[in-house]
């Protein structure tokens, strides 16, 4: 009586598939969506990263540019393709490929990394980029609750050539940092939390040199305004 | 055949068949897409009959029921039908039981109607339940009940959400707190410094920090409208009485995610129901409703006024209200919501070592220090190995299985002894000093910041005091034990048992006439309703026969609790974290019933039938 009843329900169930199918995960993360009145330039910037995957596997399209308003160019302009795959509860291996495509040369390196949450509630992104003219790069971004809602975050990022790359003005082991402190509210849920703040950049050693011999400015400081959106 | 004799068998014919008739009944139900209002926000949601108000279906013990499930939406859906016991080809999980309803698609569901109480019925597809698709069952029973009441209403909660069940899925996936707006804030931290210095305010939010986890993780997903049967507080559900008149109240909760801790202040509550099944009557001021569970309770309220109904979300973010009056359109206070529970390092697990003593278990494990139970039983021996050498009694001559025992060494789970021996406290050692636990309910771990209190003092429910008013099965010892770690990764919104998701697990395998003894051991920071469909889920609350018989248990982060199954039911069968984004994470489990039931003539106390159905049946007359 089971067997005759049991058996042509399962394989019926069979064909339609899992209970539970697991929703496929994306969003979009603009972290930083800035326009910055400098002293002597204004500068629109982004950073953003567009995700889709699943709880293993994570396909993240990163955007980083600074757009300089006045001659309309590209200072800085990232973009890396990368497969985020979990090695621990809090932290994911990053490969992929990045192509820095600025005003000036272009350059194209291997990405390898680790993204997470360290503890303390430090986002982190640590990030080897791989070529014949490789780099590294380290982000750090804090939210500070003053209320539920309005959030202090302050963020750095160093860069280290670990070569010279005369051409894009970048000296072995001298450091690019830029550290920033924006005050956002978020206005509607999660989903867009304008700001204010300040954003710092310096260049240290023999980028700075290099910088110098260039004729171009080894720091700025900037007046902060945009958005963060969580999509 | 003469005409007087075609008259006569017809008549002979139809009086057979009139008890059958009386008892087969043909329900229609259509699955639409509805416009969901309430004061804050109007949303598309899923509903029932066209309606935001949930459909109630009223069935008889012991009737045929035949319901037609017309699905007009553009997505497949299903109907699982909460609590019922029935062939697992009618339970409804899309995958498991049947392929699921297409849309256009009109499903017939017939199953017997084998049980009486209160239950409910939701979709097992997608996010169709959090966005809407639920509904009540109301089974009224073939004999009398114990209890006495002039009215009867159902009281069904929920949390409605602005946002879809796909968004509020997709949100907590990009980033897990999301939904929680009860962090901790600068403020906090300077309250806290006033209160016990900014160096140990400093150090509770480093060791918090340092785990990556939040004290404040009570409600994953807040910012919903409460509602009380399709209705929220501005709406406020009424159900009429008249002074002095009984008034019983079928409580739902058929929330997504959120526990409600129910009083009607001014009543006191009688509970003689848990999820569909009798108890002993117990009077409390509150109970705490969690997600799929189901409470009957019996109210007399004696002035000519109205008294509010609430629900006060367990995170306190948000309070469901209706209201009981004389007349329509009158309304009672409504409270302010109680401070937001913050979560304790009990709540965590982190008790190692310390909460033997304060559990009054110091004995324990220091070896030698010699426990006694009251009614001078013994624990097997195992137990005194685990316990270096302690010997222990208990009260009620309960004997504890062998695996339990192990844990009380101290196993290698987050939560060490501490849970476990307090997991076990509650099951079997009532008899036990208790100083330690603060008065608090056994059910959450001691020191816990979940720890329920009624609002106005006086009695909160507590799982201990649920005694099943007629047992269905007759009480023996359980033919093994299966550990279940309720496990997950709050950062990353995986959810998972023993470590593995759904999709990446095994099923677990029963066999016909086994009773199955589940140790549910909950490693996370968060409160997980298990949801075992198919079968009754006995909750052992140290009662032996008379513990209470569920088809939900709630089992409170850093604590062990133990269920045992009487396993009657052939067929493959959902087992779950009811919180819909939790089971959609990955708290989920198929179950799959094996063996023919003729084995099962053969298992001792096999007192169920050869055939599934009728051993289905044969519970319900028990019961009657």
């Amino acid at each position: 009586m089971h067997a005759t009843r049991i058996l042509p329900a399962l394989a019926l169930i069979a064909a339609a598939g899992p209970a539970l199918a697991e929703p496929a995960i994306w969003g979009l993360q603009v972290e930083q969506l800035d326009y910055r009145f400098g002293e002597d330039e204004d500068v629109l910037a982004w950073d953003f990263d567009a995700v889709a995957g699943t709880d293993e596997l994570r396909f993240v399209w990163r955007s980083e540019a600074e757009l300089l308003t006045g001659p309309g160019t590209f200072e800085t302009l990232e973009n890396q393709a990368r497969v985020q795959v979990p090695i621990s509860p809090f932290f994911d291996a990053v490969g992929g490929v990045m192509v820095s495509t600025p005003e000036g040369p272009d350059r194209v390196y291997g990405v390898v990394g680790v993204h997470g949450l360290a503890p303390q509630w430090f986002e982190v992104d640590a990030d080897l980029f791989v070529s014949d003219k490789p780099f590294a790069r380290v982000e750090l971004d804090y939210e500070a609750l003053i209320t539920n809602r309005l959030i202090l975050t302050p963020s750095v990022e160093v860069s280290v050539p670990l070569v010279d790359d005369r051409a894009i003005d970048a000296g072995a082991f001298g450091p690019k940092l830029e550290a920033g402190l924006r005050l956002s509210y978020d206005v509607v849920d999660r989903l867009v939390s304008p700001y204010v703040g300040v954003h710092y950049e310096r260049y240290f050693g023999d980028s700075a040199d290099l910088r110098r011999a260039s004729g171009e400015a080894t720091d700025a400081v900037y007046f902060v305004v945009g958005t963060k959106i969580l999509f | 055949m003469t005409p007087s004799g075609l008259a006569r068998t017809l008549a002979l014919a139809t009086a057979a068949l009139a008890p059958l008739a009386a008892l087969a009944g043909t329900y229609d139900i259509t699955v639409d897409p509805v416009r969901i209002e309430t004061a804050g926000f109007t949303k598309s949601g899923i509903g029932y009959n066209g309606s935001q108000i949930p459909t109630v279906l009223r069935f008889q013990e012991g009737e045929e029921v035949t319901i037609r499930v017309t699905n007009n939406l553009s997505e497949d859906t299903s109907i699982h039908w909460h609590g019922l016991i029935l062939p697992f080809e009618e339970d409804g999980v899309p995958g498991i039981s049947f392929p699921g309803i297409k849309p256009g698609e009109t499903f017939t569901y017939r199953f017997p109607i084998v049980q009486s109480g209160t239950y409910w019925f939701h979709s097992h597809s997608g996010f169709q339940e959090p966005d809407g698709a639920f509904g009540a069952i109301v089974i009224e029973p073939r004999a009398r009940e114990p209890y006495r009441y002039d009215r009867d209403y159902v009281v069904q909660f929920t949390d409605k959400h602005p946002h879809s069940g796909d968004r509020v899925f997709r949100n907590l996936k990009l980033s897990a707190d999301y939904y929680n707006r009860q962090q901790r804030t600068l403020f906090d931290l300077l309250s806290d410094a006033g209160e016990k210095g900014l160096g140990a305010a400093l150090a509770d939010r480093a060791a918090w920090g340092d785990m990556r986890m939040m004290p404040t993780d009570v409600e994953d997903v807040q910012g919903f409208a409460p509602m009380i049967n399709g209705r929220d507080a501005e709406a406020n559900w009424t159900g009429l009485f008249k002074p002095g008149e009984r008034v019983r109240l079928r409580l739902i909760n058929s929330s997504a995610m959120t526990y409600f801790d129910v009083r009607i202040p001014g009543l006191e509550m009688t509970v003689v129901a848990a999820d569909g099944n009798d108890v002993l009557p117990v009077v409390v001021d509150e109970l705490r409703l969690g997600v799929a569970e189901t409470y009957d309770v019996i109210v007399r309220p004696t002035e000519d006024r109205a008294y509010s109904v609430l629900g006060e979300s367990m995170g306190r973010t948000a309070m469901a209200r209706g209201t009981l009056a004389p007349r329509e359109g009158m309304a009672a206070e409504i409270p302010d919501l109680r401070p937001a529970p913050r979560l304790t390092m009990a709540d965590m697990g982190m008790m190692e070592g310390m909460d033997h003593g304060d559990m009054g278990h110091g004995g324990m494990g220091q070896g030698g220090a010699s426990h006694v139970m009251p009614d001078g039983s013994t624990m097997p021996g195992d137990a005194h190995a685990a316990m270096a050498g302690g010997g222990h009694v208990m009260p009620d001559g309960s004997t504890m299985a062998g695996d339990a025992h192990a844990g009380m060494a101290g196993g290698g789970h987050t939560m060490p002894d501490g849970s476990r021996m307090e997991g076990m406290n509650h099951g079997s050692m009532p008899g036990m000093d208790h100083s330690g636990m603060a008065g608090g309910d056994p059910f959450y771990a001691p020191g816990s910041g979940l720890t329920p209190e009624a609002a106005e003092g006086g009695k909160f429910l507590s799982y201990a005091d649920l005694k099943a008013r007629a047992p269905l099965y007759p009480d023996r010892e359980a033919t093994r034990e299966i550990e279940l770690r309720l496990t997950g990764n709050m950062e990353r919104y995986i959810w998972s048992i023993n470590g593995v998701k759904y999709e990446d697990a095994e099923p677990i395998r029963l066999r016909m006439g086994e009773r199955v003894r589940f140790k549910f051991v909950n490693e996370t920071m968060m409160t997980h309703p298990m949801h075992l469909h198919g079968m009754w889920t006995i909750l052992d609350t140290g009662s032996g026969a008379r513990d209470p018989i569920k088809h939900t248990v709630s089992v409170a982060p850093g604590t062990t609790l133990y269920t045992e199954t009487e396993v009657d039911a052939p067929g493959q069968w959902a087992f779950h974290c009811h919180l819909s984004y939790h089971m959609a994470g990955g708290m989920f489990r198929k179950v799959i019933v094996e063996g023919a039931p003729k084995q099962a003539m053969n298992m001792p106390a096999a007192d169920h039938g050869a055939e599934p159905a009728a051993a289905a049946h044969s519970h319900a007359h028990d019961e009657g």
